[in-house]
């Protein structure tokens, strides 16, 4: 089936997040949507999908003008979508989770499961997957239950499957695996818009590239242009990849920790035996694909898991069994991973939101009273300081874009004297000019002589900051190399095998 | 208390499709504190200050096919040994508990029932404990609260918190009561009992999607509205008319022929209001519906995560908006068994905290329709047997028995059954984003 | 990285920064008279008004459609049908200006003493609202729901009436300590829930419902029980008089009812607006409030903030508890006490917006429809009923502002009503309200 997209614009209030865009997929095409995060691509294939209306322009399919009033529409249409955070029901069973929506019955409005689990089955035997269609989907793990996401799309006929960022939670393996299933397909003659901002997945596996900036088409490209090429023209400018850093003068093992575990609420060691050190002046990145243990890891170090085991050494005290306050007390910074989620408060303003972890004494509070004077003259000053552009310090921080609402993150941590800081993914979501800001920031605290633990699942940004690199898979850390590792050997550490000459660091 | 021993097992590098973490073993040391306190309870009030004499259970009534004795026992023995008892199943727990086992809802379940036992032949020493009449008046109490807690099953399925419960049964008494009298017709009370719940729930269905107001505070709001509307027409158009507003009779009991007939069981469940029939039809239908059908799925899909529902099609505000007025229809007709159930008439507030219970009914069942029905028969027998008991001459202080259903549910709620979880989505409005 | 020589085919971008901020909105700047116009028709002090307006409206029909000379004369409303307005308008009318007289002003009266006597009957029965609903919306603030205000009153009220009766202290002093002690049982009752929640995560809408009615029974108990609170020599399940020397003082002489009482609420109310803008407490708890992950996350200790927000909004709900007995009721209380404030302290947390100032000023409104309701009720056969319809429906309407403009035909709100532009430096900027 062949899409055409002609003139779509969409607009929010003032932004406009889709600017009279044109696209063209032809049938068994794979058609890449390459651009930054925020570019407007989601959006873009929300229209297409129905679950927004355009403002203006029209979707076609084989020539024809389709009017969506929601997704119903769209996928009797024959368009399918496998989305970035997976629209299944946890606790729902993959054959219910295929049939939600196109159910079929039985006498006495009973739920035909045979006929659902038969439908998965046949299905998956067709691309080799092995699924079972009475496990619940949350007992999954999430490449499993994307190919759930497949299976659901295929099996209302889709002619135009949608995959909106699928490989930002997978392993390289896993990613190689997909795009197989993806040229598959493509044989089958679906057509396919694949949505990324990896430039080394859209040049394995495109036909043709649209890239898209700021919600307008700025080009197509074929899959053979350099990755240089590719990158400049996502974000409009000749992009330096990596920051300017100097060698590191690491000193003492400041952060020492030993055989840490961490629990959940399942029982399942989430963390699983891990044993490394900071240096001071250094930084540590640990690498590794979503969902692999590093967000619970830094959480036990800043105390927010409640069942860890182990030891948290910092300038020789223990802080295992620490509150959040005595950590924070203890000298270490923290970026959180969920940025809007834990790092700051939309409702308070950018000065509230800069003495949030610092709400128990001097210099924001005397005697058990907000010192508001104290408070207004440190947001003054520190809002010039991290660039954070906003009306005024009294600006609410939901109302901030996300880099300024990350610059005020950063601007709270760093603000304080630090024995160490912890970064979980700084960049996401960011755009370049606020990722190159807060990358120069944690290389100016490394120098300043902190230890720095720096997490992030873009190699990218691995490779740019760090010293060492320590890889983390299934709560496990596979090994700890130095920084100058070449992404090949990264790529396959993250898939949990070893290198062959592995250098671990004492 | 949870305590937890180290780690077991490294990851073994099997290929990348199924990711299985090593678990940790947890031991869980809930369940056995609880039930060796309860045995400890049992230990001194059955043994310690256990009472002397007999304690009998009239098991049949008059109307049964075969009259079954009066089982009497001497209250001391047999409290004796169903402590005894009680302390055996507490030391299996503990040593469930020990080898990081699961303690099985059925042990709790007959641990519960030796209690109850246990409690009732220490309480009617030297009495005799009608049985059959406890069980029925039981029923009779649980009624409003089952109807009640269906409409919150559903309707938090749905993802709409149904405070409103409460309203929605009084609604439902206050209208049946009026239109039941009015036309002399009881159908037509029940039928527009079920349209007066059905109009509050919908106000509430209507704030919390159209208007996104918090869904807690729009079910509070509305038991007030419905409170102060029931109580003002009740004064300016009910009791000046008494005789010909509020006076719909009840209706009549209707022994199922044979059924009927059973010792215990027979005038428990068969031999009753045409209400109660419908009940036994709603649960079923309710389950069977939301388990088994493409509504009922639909519906909690809606609940538990309306992003997916709406892009598979469905249109998620429509389903909740028509599913919890329905709810509301169900609620309204535990509201009708109030006035033409049992009472006869509607008195301001008759309710009384019903909704409420209901919704614990709901919370402690778990959001599944059957174990919710089985929650507010627990909480219909303990009411019952407060009244049963005072009649009897109890030694617990009534108020006491009053207040069970409700610290059963505070400590329901804090845990005891486990870290109880709702439809994911229940409270929070779904607006595409 | 490879460098194949394939040329993109897209225009050369040109080199430049990417924008941090969102490009300003366009839209043409409207005449600063139209602004202002625009600003007031879609702000919150509009809206309030036109909700009690609409709620007003609501309640006279109700009025008037149960009101007999209505009914009398729409009887023949075709032959004359200027009766029936002329009914409808004596009816409204009528009901409405007893409100008025009751609760503001007596025209009736021949001195400005005698006139303003309802005001001051007003401030009376605003007392315990305002009390009770700043308890119910530092919760709020918080992100609890406190439905125990019920359950806090009465714990406060059996507390304070037990010093307040049956301890011989000097005058002051007994006042002094039956005040505490009522204020310490109310925060202990909401300290309960604070404590489960942050122990064992239970959710505090449904255990503080649940311990409003332990307190219920608890209360019911010792109420008639000789020895507890029972009056020595009666049967009946009230408490003694409270002793003369534990009753708050008239402070505008003994032929106004205001008392004490309303100096404390006016301390509460400056104290619980310091609390929460201007301490260090309140910053951490309107943290959580707003995001209790990112508190968290911050090294607020989140589970002791539950703790203390409970344990202050039960003293402040306490505080109402102590006034019923302290200057209220002081006869002798039963167990209804309470007076249905508990609930109604939620519908003046609502709509004083959780802010103190806004509570105080709703609780005052909310005592002049209790005020004016009674002498509606004594004058115009009105029932009293009626004012809970007309607080819920205002409730209701000022949570859904898009209902009230839909009504009133006003123009939607600017994309941003809420948020004012900050000034740059501006203290008052600083924080949020």
């Amino acid at each position: 089936m062949k899409l055409e997209l002609r003139g779509i614009t969409k607009r929010f209030g003032a932004l406009v997040a889709n600017d009279h865009i044109d696209l063209t997929v032809e049938p068994g095409e794979i058609h890449c949507l390459l651009g930054e995060n925020g570019a407007g691509k989601s959006t873009l294939m929300n229209v297409l999908y129905g679950l927004y209306q355009a403002d203006d322009g029209e979707i076609l399919l084989d020539d024809v003008v389709q009017r969506f009033s929601g997704p119903g529409d769209a996928m009797a249409a024959g368009i399918g979508m496998v989305h970035q955070h997976f629209m299944l029901i946890p606790v729902f069973t993959v054959a219910e989770n295929v049939m939600l929506g196109h159910e079929k019955t039985r006498a006495g409005g009973r739920l035909d499961i045979a006929a659902a689990r038969e439908q998965v089955r046949a299905i998956s035997s067709r691309f080799g997957f092995d699924i079972d269609p009475d496990a619940l989907v949350d007992d999954l793990p999430v490449g499993v239950q994307q190919r759930v996401e497949i299976i659901k799309a295929l099996s209302r006929d889709a002619k135009v499957l949608v995959f909106d960022e699928p490989t930002a939670v997978l392993t390289p393996q896993e990613t190689d695996e997909l795009m197989v299933i993806m040229r598959q397909l493509k044989e089958a003659g679906t057509s396919i818009v694949f949505i990324t901002h990896k430039l080394r997945e859209v040049r394995e596996v495109a036909d043709r590239i649209t890239v898209i900036r700021l919600g307008k088409v700025v080009g197509q490209a074929s899959p053979t242009a350099t990755n240089t090429e590719l990158a400049s023209l996502m974000v409009g400018r000749a992009v330096e990849l990596t920051v300017h850093k100097d060698p590191a003068k690491p000193g003492n093992a400041d952060l020492v920790v030993k055989n840490l575990s961490v629990i959940d609420h399942r029982g399942q060691l989430v963390v699983n035996n891990v044993s490394f050190e900071v240096h001071a002046g250094e930084i540590l990145a640990i690498a590794g694909v979503q969902g692999n243990g590093q967000t619970e890891l830094t959480e036990a170090i800043m105390g927010l898991q409640p069942r860890v085991t182990g030891s948290i050494m910092l300038d020789g005290n223990e802080l295992r069994k620490a509150s959040v306050r005595t950590v924070l007390d203890a000298g270490v910074g923290f970026v959180p991973e969920d940025r809007s989620e834990d790092g700051l408060i939309a409702e308070f303003t950018i000065a509230e939101n800069l003495m949030l972890d610092r709400s128990n004494g001097e210099p924001f509070v005397k005697a058990g009273t907000l010192q508001l004077g104290t408070l207004a003259e440190f947001a003054e000053k520190t809002i010039v300081e991290f660039d954070i552009r906003a009306q005024g310090i009294g600006t609410h921080a939901g109302k901030l874009s996300g880099g300024n609402q990350q610059k005020v993150v950063l601007a709270r941590e760093l603000s304080r004297s630090l024995r160490l800081f912890v970064a979980a993914q700084p960049t996401r979501g960011l755009d370049v000019g606020s990722i190159e800001f807060v990358h120069t920031r944690i290389i100016a605290t490394r120098d300043a002589g902190t230890p720095v633990l720096v997490v992030s699942t873009e190699l990218d940004e691995v490779v740019a900051l760090a010293d060492r690199i320590a890889v983390m898979y299934r709560g496990g850390i596979v090994g700890i190399v130095p920084g100058t590792t070449p992404r090949s050997v990264l790529g396959l550490m993250m898939a949990g095998e070893l290198p062959s000459t592995p250098e671990v660091a004492a | 208390m949870t305590t937890v021993s180290g780690n077991l097992a490294t990851p073994s590098s099997t290929p990348a499709s199924k990711i299985v973490l090593a678990t940790a073993v947890v031991k869980s040391w809930k369940s056995p504190i609880a039930l060796g306190i309860f045995a400890l309870v049992s230990i001194v009030l059955f043994g310690v200050f256990g009472r002397d004499g007999t304690s009998s259970f009239r098991l049949s009534s008059e109307t049964d096919f075969v009259q079954l004795p009066v089982l009497a026992l001497p209250t001391r023995a047999a409290g004796i040994v169903l402590s005894i008892l009680l302390v055996l199943l507490a030391a299996y727990a503990t040593w469930l508990a020990y080898r990081a086992r699961r303690v099985n809802l059925w042990l709790i379940v007959v641990f519960a029932l030796i209690f109850m036992v246990g409690f009732l032949s220490w309480a009617s020493a030297g009495h005799t404990m009608p049985v059959t009449g406890l069980l029925v008046g039981s029923v009779g109490l649980s009624v409003p609260l089952i109807f009640g807690a269906l409409g919150g099953v559903i309707s938090e399925r749905v993802g709409v918190v149904n405070v409103a419960i409460e309203g929605q049964l009084l609604a439902g008494a206050f209208v049946s009561a009026l239109v039941a009298s009015a036309t002399r017709q009881p159908f037509l009370g029940l039928a527009a009992a079920m349209v007066a719940g059905a109009l509050v729930s919908s106000v509430l269905a209507a704030f919390s999607i159209k208007y996104l107001v918090d869904q807690v505070i729009v079910g509070v709001v509305l038991n007030v509205l419905v409170t102060g509307l029931t109580n003002f027409l009740y004064s300016t158009v009910l009791s000046p008319a008494n005789e010909t507003l509020n006076n719909p009779g009840i209706l009549p009991r209707i022994p199922i022929p044979v059924l009927s007939g059973i010792p215990i069981i027979g005038p428990v469940l068969f031999r009753q209001t045409i209400i109660i029939y419908i009940m036994y039809v709603a649960v079923i239908a309710v389950w069977y519906g939301l388990f088994h059908t493409k509504w009922g799925l639909r519906l909690r899909s809606s609940g538990e995560h309306p992003q997916a529902a709406d892009t598979v099609g469905i249109n998620v505000n429509r389903t909740r908006f028509w599913n919890v007025s329905l709810a509301g229809a169900i609620a309204g007709l535990g509201g009708a068994y109030f006035t033409l159930g049992s009472i006869g008439g509607f008195s301001k507030e008759m309710t009384a905290g019903a909704g409420f219970i209901a919704l614990a009914a709901v919370i402690f069942g778990r959001w599944d329709p059957i174990k919710a029905t089985f929650a507010a028969l627990l909480f219909g027998f303990a009411t019952n047997l407060q009244s049963v008991l005072a009649i009897i001459g109890s030694p617990v202080p009534s108020e006491f028995m009053l207040m069970l259903p409700y610290i059963v549910t505070i400590v329901a709620v804090a845990g005891l059954v486990g870290q109880v979880r709702g439809p994911a989505a229940a409270g929070k409005p779904y607006v595409k984003s | 990285m490879s460098d194949s020589q394939i040329p993109t085919q897209g225009p050369v971008p040109t080199p430049g920064t990417v924008q941090g901020e969102q490009p300003a909105p366009a839209a043409e700047q409207p005449s600063r008279f139209s602004g202002v116009l625009r600003e007031i028709a879609s702000g919150n002090a509009l809206i309030s008004v036109l909700a009690v307006v609409l709620a007003l409206v609501a309640g006279a029909v109700l009025i008037a459609v149960t009101d007999p000379g209505v009914h009398a004369a729409s009887a023949y409303f075709f032959g004359r049908p200027l009766d029936t307005v002329n009914a409808v308008w004596t009816a409204v009318s009528g009901a409405y200006t007893a409100l008025f007289q009751g609760s503001i002003y007596n025209f009736g009266r021949p001195t400005f003493a005698a006139g303003i006597k309802p005001f001051t009957e007003t401030l009376t029965f605003a007392t315990p609202l305002i009390a009770a609903g700043l308890g119910v919306a530092l919760a709020f603030r918080v992100g609890l729901f406190n439905i125990g205000g019920r359950g806090q009153m009465l714990i406060a009220a059996a507390a304070a009436g037990w010093v307040g009766f049956s301890f011989d202290l000097p005058w002051g002093v007994h006042l002094i300590v039956a005040l505490v002690v009522g204020i310490v049982g109310g925060a202990l009752w909401g300290g309960i829930v604070g404590l489960l929640k942050a122990r064992t995560g239970a959710h505090e809408v449904i255990v503080t419902i649940m311990l409003n009615y332990v307190a219920f029974y608890l209360l019911a108990y010792m109420l008639r029980t000789p020895g507890l609170l029972q009056a020595p020599g009666s049967s009946n399940p009230k408490s003694p008089a409270m002793k003369p020397t534990a009753v708050f003082p008239h402070i505008l002489g003994p032929s106004y009812n205001l008392t004490l009482g309303f100096i404390l609420v006016i301390i509460a109310t400056i104290w619980v607006w310091y609390l929460l803008s201007r301490s260090s407490l309140g910053f951490k708890f309107r943290a959580i409030g707003e995001n209790p992950h990112a508190a968290l996350t911050a090294g607020i200790n989140v589970k002791n903030m539950y703790v203390y927000a409970m344990l202050i909004s039960g003293a402040l709900v306490g505080l109402a508890g102590a006034n019923q007995v302290q200057a209220s009721i002081t006869s002798g209380f039963g167990s209804g006490i309470d007076a249905g404030i508990g609930f109604d302290a939620i519908t003046v947390a609502l709509l004083g917006r959780s802010r103190p100032w806004g509570v105080f000023v709703a609780g005052i409104l909310f005592g002049a429809f209790k005020a004016g309701g009674f002498t509606m009720q004594a004058s115009q056969n009105v029932p009293i009923d009626i004012v809970l319809v007309v607080q819920s429906l205002i409730v209701l309407f000022i949570a859904a502002p898009p209902l009230v403009r839909a009504v009133f035909r006003l123009p939607a709100p600017t994309v941003t009503p809420r948020v004012a532009p900050a000034k740059i430096s501006g203290k008052k900027a600083v924080v949020t309200k």
